[in-house]
């Protein structure tokens, strides 16, 4: 029961309180770019949250197994890199075969996010704050959820912003990064809700 | 040798060779059936997945070509290169008879019309326009400035000597951001089968059409009269052309008095049927004027009086049974 609710403490945490985006600025390109119409931001948010949970699992067990047992932790990196590239090719071709329409919802963006920082940054994190298994794949879940929350948010502020009266000088970009910046100091409302 | 060395080489090696290896299984054993036409297209594109075609990536594009729902020239990076090559893979459905291409319906140029001041301004139709209606007296011509030239995305278009837009019909794809971007409204899009057009766009009774320009249309309605299957319309002094319902017979053009009319096909004096036809009624069938008695399975004869040598029994005909004479020597 004990280890249950730290599980769910940690997930909450990575969701919230950690938010890739707002708060460890992972991921912060997709966020911007593809944050244009809440549709295709779930997408998005869809195939990282796919992709995360199935890198952290994986990672975990090449980090621990392979790179810890040999006592090769700089490999991490180069490592990891060729693990994400894979597993989304891996699951690019799974999905095109089981689930046609899942493909198309995902389009583009499965071959994207292998070059997406959150999902990296997630690789390196876990050794770093030495989860076991089971929490690794928790960790990844709910940092793709958080990473949904965000950029769905932004989606929908920024559909509202299209008929918004906003100054010449800040229309497009800069008032996108401003709301950025506003929603990450709004999640730093939540850093008080859980200690660990 | 260190054994971090071994470690490392023998790790890496193992991991990259056992990806290898699944993803060299799953891509045999998650093969998807896909018409192999789309992965031919993607080979022909540039395959740098910018999206400028309106689609997520080359496959996306790929794809759409081959259902149909993208035209074979719509990657404006490939250009005409990638094109003709999208349009090989695609074989004749590429070429259907219905694609469009921009016609100018303005045959005024520095020669034809007369000017009726001196433009110094910008130099584009739309300053033109907006101002005083640039040089031309002609207050419905085309002003020559090259707007359309401008924002053609595929080069089709280009300004000629006389003032006027050229439209290549190779590049042409039929887009129609010429067409919004006139503010003459003479660019229209039109078949490319269609051979028939009548270059003018005034409203201007026939006595103003007379000073302005050599070419105007000036709304004498010979060639609505002559048209065998109504497709000319008399609007405000004005002969308009139904391209839909023209069969290119080339009649308007030989009675216009201006020269307003421009038919680009050969014309043909005289339509035969030969000892070939087999009596399929093809050809009665493609008859606009039903000048062709067709019984089935006897010889099918041209009635010459109704006939207008419009030529569609010839290309109706499988079994190469009808003779065209063209005026000036025979087939």
């Amino acid at each position: 029961m004990e280890e249950f609710t730290q599980i769910l403490l940690l997930f909450i945490s990575t969701v919230l309180i950690n938010n890739f985006i707002l708060v460890r600025f992972l991921g912060i390109c997709p966020f911007l770019g593809v944050s244009k119409q809440v549709e295709t931001a779930f997408s998005m948010g869809l195939a990282t949250t796919f992709v995360m949970t199935l890198t952290a699992a994986a990672t975990w067990l090449i980090n621990t197994f392979i790179l810890e047992a040999l006592n090769l932790p700089f490999l991490q990196y180069v490592s990891f890199i060729i693990v994400i590239a894979s597993l989304v090719q891996f699951v690019e071709m799974f999905i095109k075969k089981t689930s046609p329409v899942l493909y198309k919802a995902l389009g583009i963006f499965l071959p994207l996010i292998t070059t997406n920082c959150a999902i990296m940054g997630l690789a390196l994190l876990i050794p770093l704050n030495g989860y076991s298994f089971i929490a690794s794949v928790v960790f990844g879940f709910g940092a793709g959820v958080g990473f949904t929350l965000a950029i769905v948010l932004m989606a929908g502020l920024r559909e509202k912003l299209e008929f918004g009266d906003v100054p010449g000088v800040l229309k497009g970009v800069p008032v996108t990064l401003i709301i950025a910046g506003i929603m990450a100091m709004a999640f730093m409302g939540f850093s008080g809700l859980i200690s660990m | 040798m260190n054994p971090t060395y071994l470690y490392s080489l023998i790790s890496m090696g193992g991991i990259a060779a056992l990806l290898a290896a699944v993803l060299g299984f799953a891509s045999e054993r998650f093969k998807v059936e896909q018409d192999p036409r789309v992965g031919k297209v993607e080979d022909a594109l540039p395959g740098a997945n910018c999206g400028a075609c309106g689609y997520a990536g080359c496959e996306a594009f790929a794809e759409a070509v081959v259902n149909g729902e993208a035209p074979v020239g719509g990657c404006p990076v490939g250009g005409d290169k990638v094109a003709s090559d999208i349009a090989d893979i695609m074989g004749a459905e590429s070429d259907s008879s219905d694609k469009v291409v921009a016609e100018l319906i303005c045959g005024g140029g520095i020669k034809e019309t007369t000017k009726s001041g001196k433009y110094q301004g910008i130099e584009t139709c739309k300053a033109a326009h907006a101002v005083n209606g640039g040089e031309k007296e002609c207050q419905y011509s085309c002003l020559g400035f090259g707007d359309c030239e401008v924002v053609c995305p595929f080069d089709a278009i280009e300004m000629s000597e006389n003032g006027l837009p050229q439209i290549n019909y190779d590049k042409c794809t039929g887009c129609g951001k010429c067409v919004e971007e006139c503010p003459r409204n003479v660019l229209l899009l039109a078949p490319l089968t269609a051979k028939t057009h009548i270059r003018c766009s005034s409203h201007n009774i026939g006595k103003i059409v007379r000073k302005t320009c050599e070419v105007g249309c000036i709304g004498c309605s010979l060639c609505a009269k002559t048209c065998p299957v109504d497709a000319i319309e008399m609007v405000d002094n004005l002969a308009v052309m139904d391209y839909e319902k023209c069969v290119n017979c080339g009649k308007c053009a030989e009675v216009c008095p201006t020269g307003t009319i421009e038919f680009q096909g050969e014309m043909i004096e005289k339509v035969e049927i030969n000892d070939n036809c087999v009596g399929c009624t093809l050809c009665a069938k493609a008859c606009p004027v039903d000048a062709i008695e067709g019984e089935v399975r006897k010889l099918h004869e041209i009635d010459q009086e109704i006939c207008i040598q419009c030529g569609l029994c010839y290309e109706a005909c499988n079994v190469d049974a009808v003779d065209l004479f063209y005026e000036d020597e025979n087939q």
